[in-house]
């Protein structure tokens, strides 16, 4: 089951620039929630800033409460490592390990964090290649063929399964199917519908249409602030701030 | 559409275009064709020689004493691939080992300094190294050793594996670091298992170029592994080495000496290439190819 | 692309200001009729009835591209739903012009009756309220329509003293029915009219501010 995260105050810095301004806001659980904006708006930075990867970025850093159900991210006695076991990330680019198998790949979460049970493994390989609408196209192939052989949106939702395999509470989406084909993305979107039961899922997109179709909630960020947090179907038929409106309608951006 | 910008091609400019294409490609293959040309002369040269020389007596017995025929490198044979060996478990896992440094934590100032400082070491003459490993060793140890010479060798091995490896991980792509720590993976398993997994083809090779550099090394050998006419497999004593025989050998008096230098010399070049090809087969079919 | 776009939502601006002119002067063609009993105006309204219901046509295809090709989204979304709305309640408009000009060929056929009915001024209050709501819309101007909006309820009570003064005089003189028979027609016909106008009105509200004002309340999206 997905949990909630709240936001506040949270600022980001690359360096002396500052990339996020006192950004508060309040994920609910088991919901789609779609970050907006054009680019260099902060979007994907306030994202990494969930799962402490924004930090693995060198002289980059980042301050304020991100808790994630009971999780304090940047609390004080909080491990980055822990933090990102618990909330998966799949990026903009399919990134799957080149030199492992599909099965590898799903297991590689598990098998490198010391999780050694072979049954259990393959228990958890399927549930996630299931989970991430794959399982059917490569269960005859899993241990012969290797990640980087699937076709753009097979290796996509293998780096979802992949993600889910750890078994977080949410999952962080950057762009996920920005590098697809039309059929392609609306499988992946499809499946985002469908992991929103189980998990609290959070997607940066550039793509208006696609946040219209897969999200619930729609935060719209610009040079980084958040400027307007709200059900979708407001965001994009009657927003409340003019800036909201200008971007939605492909004024600028 | 015709493009109005560009001049339309005559016949005479298309010619010449051929002639150009024809003229570059031909370049390059005598340029391939004169590179190879050496490496292929000496082998046949080496198989011409030597291969006459070549028996099971040269394979399994020792020298004679100067002067009588007959007698092998056998303790030569052994004695290379000890020290190599001992070669290998040093300069390997401190080559790696520097170059995972190098490319995943040491993009500063003193990273720096140790690529430059590998850039000399891999500058300094095989013979001064030789030197510094019989000072450093063979005199506190007061003997000549099989060890010493694996040191030797190892010392001038880390400078190529290390420059390798680091070029090799610095060609995985950080997408794939991304990914191993958006799943919680540590950074210290993300390196070794994932970003190192993923360059050890190129790694692979480093090692090999290096090892193929340093089994035909002589002159390290000579204050460090010595040389012996007979057996020796203990790391603490004199040992002998295939190159080290073949020098003893070649500048001797005696023919039939000159004789197994040649087929020494034929031995030495195909266990290298045997190595290296053995480790080829082995590592790729463990490994997953991309498509 | 967005230059594109916008000359699309220009046009289609056009275009439905075009057609609010053919249903305006529709109406003043038919008030016409009756005012000067001369059947040529009758004529004409039945003529232009075409050219109304092509520009519906032509208006829906286009804000339906614009939908399918642009993906519009906010105000732009709801101005060509607004659109798509009022080029239906203008046909409609033309529809009843149409059928006060046959009631009016109808009352030419017949004696001339003196009814206590003003239909000149009732039908210039109803032309009034469709100018204003077209206005409201070519300038984007929810206050204007607003207006339109406290104007349906006097033409409503001059449709309702017309419907009392009719039935009285079909009763008093049963001989005049047919004339005042038509006369309680066009006045419902300029009743209708009048809604129209409204939900023109409602319409560019919705547009403009995103509130739903239809069937007298207010609904602002949460």
């Amino acid at each position: 089951m997905g949990v909630g995260i709240e936001v506040r105050g949270l600022n980001a810095w690359y360096g002396k620039n500052q990339s996020l301004n006192s950004i508060d806001m309040s994920v609910p659980a088991n919901h789609v929630t779609a970050v907006i904006g054009p680019s260099g708006c902060g979007k994907s930075t306030f994202v990494r800033c969930l799962n402490r990867m924004h930090e693995t970025i060198p002289d980059a850093r980042a301050e304020g409460s991100v808790k994630v159900g009971e999780m304090d991210v940047y609390g004080s006695g909080s491990d980055p490592v822990d933090v990102r076991r618990r909330i998966g990330m799949v990026f903009q680019k399919p990134n799957p390990f080149p030199t492992m198998s599909i099965f590898d790949n799903v297991a590689a979460g598990l098998k490198l964090n010391g999780f050694r049970n072979r049954k259990q493994l393959n228990e958890l390989v399927e549930r996630s290649l299931k989970l991430a609408a794959l399982w059917d196209e490569v269960k005859d192939n899993l241990h012969k063929k290797s990640g980087a052989s699937l076709s753009g949106g097979q290796q996509q939702r293998l780096c979802i399964a992949r993600a889910l395999a750890v078994e977080p509470e949410v999952l962080l989406m950057d762009e996920p199917a920005s590098a697809l084909d039309p059929i392609s993305t609306s499988k992946i979107e499809e499946l985002i519908f469908q992991l929103k039961q189980h998990y609290t899922v959070v997607i940066v997109t550039h793509n208006m249409q696609q946040a219209a179709r897969v999200a619930e909630l729609t935060g719209f960020f610009l040079m980084g602030s958040l400027i307007e947090y709200d059900k979708t179907e407001k965001i994009f038929t009657t927003p409340a701030d003019k800036r909201t409106e200008d971007y939605v309608t492909g004024r600028f951006g | 559409m015709p493009n109005s910008v560009l001049p339309s091609t005559s016949q005479a400019v298309s010619l010449w275009r051929r002639l150009t294409d024809w003229g570059a490609t031909g370049f390059a293959i005598l340029a391939a064709i004169l590179v190879l040309a050496p490496l292929l002369a000496i082998f046949v040269y080496l198989v011409i020689k030597g291969v006459g020389s070549v028996n099971w007596a040269f394979l399994t017995q020792t020298p004679k004493p100067p002067g009588e025929t007959g007698g092998g490198m056998a303790n030569g044979i052994v004695g290379t691939g000890l020290i190599l060996a001992v070669a290998s478990l040093i300069g390997v896992p401190l080559g790696i080992g520097s170059g995972i440094y190098l490319a995943e934590y040491g993009r500063n100032r003193f990273g720096d300094v140790i690529r430059f400082t590998a850039d000399v070491l891999n500058g300094v003459p095989s013979i001064v190294v030789g030197i510094t490993v019989y000072s450093l060793i063979v005199i506190r140890q007061k003997h000549f050793s099989a060890f010493s010479g694996g040191v030797a060798l190892g010392i001038m091995m880390i400078p190529t594996v290390a420059r390798a490896t680091e070029e090799m991980l610095l060609m995985v792509p950080n997408v794939i670091r991304e990914a191993a720590y958006g799943l919680g993976i540590p950074r210290w398993r993300t390196t070794l298992s994932i970003t190192l997994r993923t360059a050890s083809a190129g790694v692979i090779t480093g090692c090999m170029l290096a090892f193929a550099r340093v089994a035909g090394e002589t002159a390290p050998l000579l204050f460090t592994a010595f040389g012996n006419q007979f057996w020796n497999l203990k790391l603490n004593q004199p040992t002998a080495a295939l190159s080290l025989q073949v020098y003893t050998y070649a500048i001797s008096p005696y023919d039939d000496w000159h004789k197994q230098a040649w087929a020494g010399s034929l031995i030495l070049i195909l266990l290298i290439v045997g190595a290296v090809a053995a480790v080829r087969i082995t590592t790729s079919r463990g490994m997953m190819k991309g498509s | 692309m967005r230059s594109r776009f916008q000359q699309g939502l220009d046009d289609l601006k056009e275009r439905l200001l075009r057609m609010g002119g053919l249903a305006e002067q529709a109406i003043d063609r038919a008030t016409e009729a009756y005012r000067t009993r001369d059947s040529k105006f009758c004529q004409m309204v039945l003529a232009g009835e075409g050219a109304i219901n092509e520009a519906e046509r032509e208006i829906d295809e286009l804000a339906l591209d614009l939908l399918a090709m642009q993906q519009p989204m906010a105000v732009d979304l709801r101005f060509i739903l607004a659109i798509v709305k009022i080029n239906a309640d203008l046909e409609r408009v033309g529809d009843q012009a149409v059928n006060i000009a046959q009631r009016v060929l109808d009352l030419i056929s017949e004696p001339e009756i003196d009814l206590p009915v003003d239909i000149p001024r009732m039908a210039d209050g109803v032309s009034t309220m469709v100018q204003r709501a077209l206005e409201s819309f070519l300038d984007g101007k929810a206050e204007v329509a607003e207006a339109v909006l406290q104007m349906d309820g006097i033409v409503d009570r001059m449709k309702d003293e017309a419907f009392v003064v009719l039935v009285q005089k079909m009763h008093e003189e049963p001989s005049c029915t047919r004339q005042a028979l038509d006369v309680l027609l066009i006045a419902r016909n300029l009743e209708r009219i009048a809604d129209h106008a409204t939900n023109i009105a409602e319409d560019v509200i919705f547009w403009v501010r995103g509130a739903d004002v239809r069937h007298g309340g207010a609904h602002y999206r949460e």
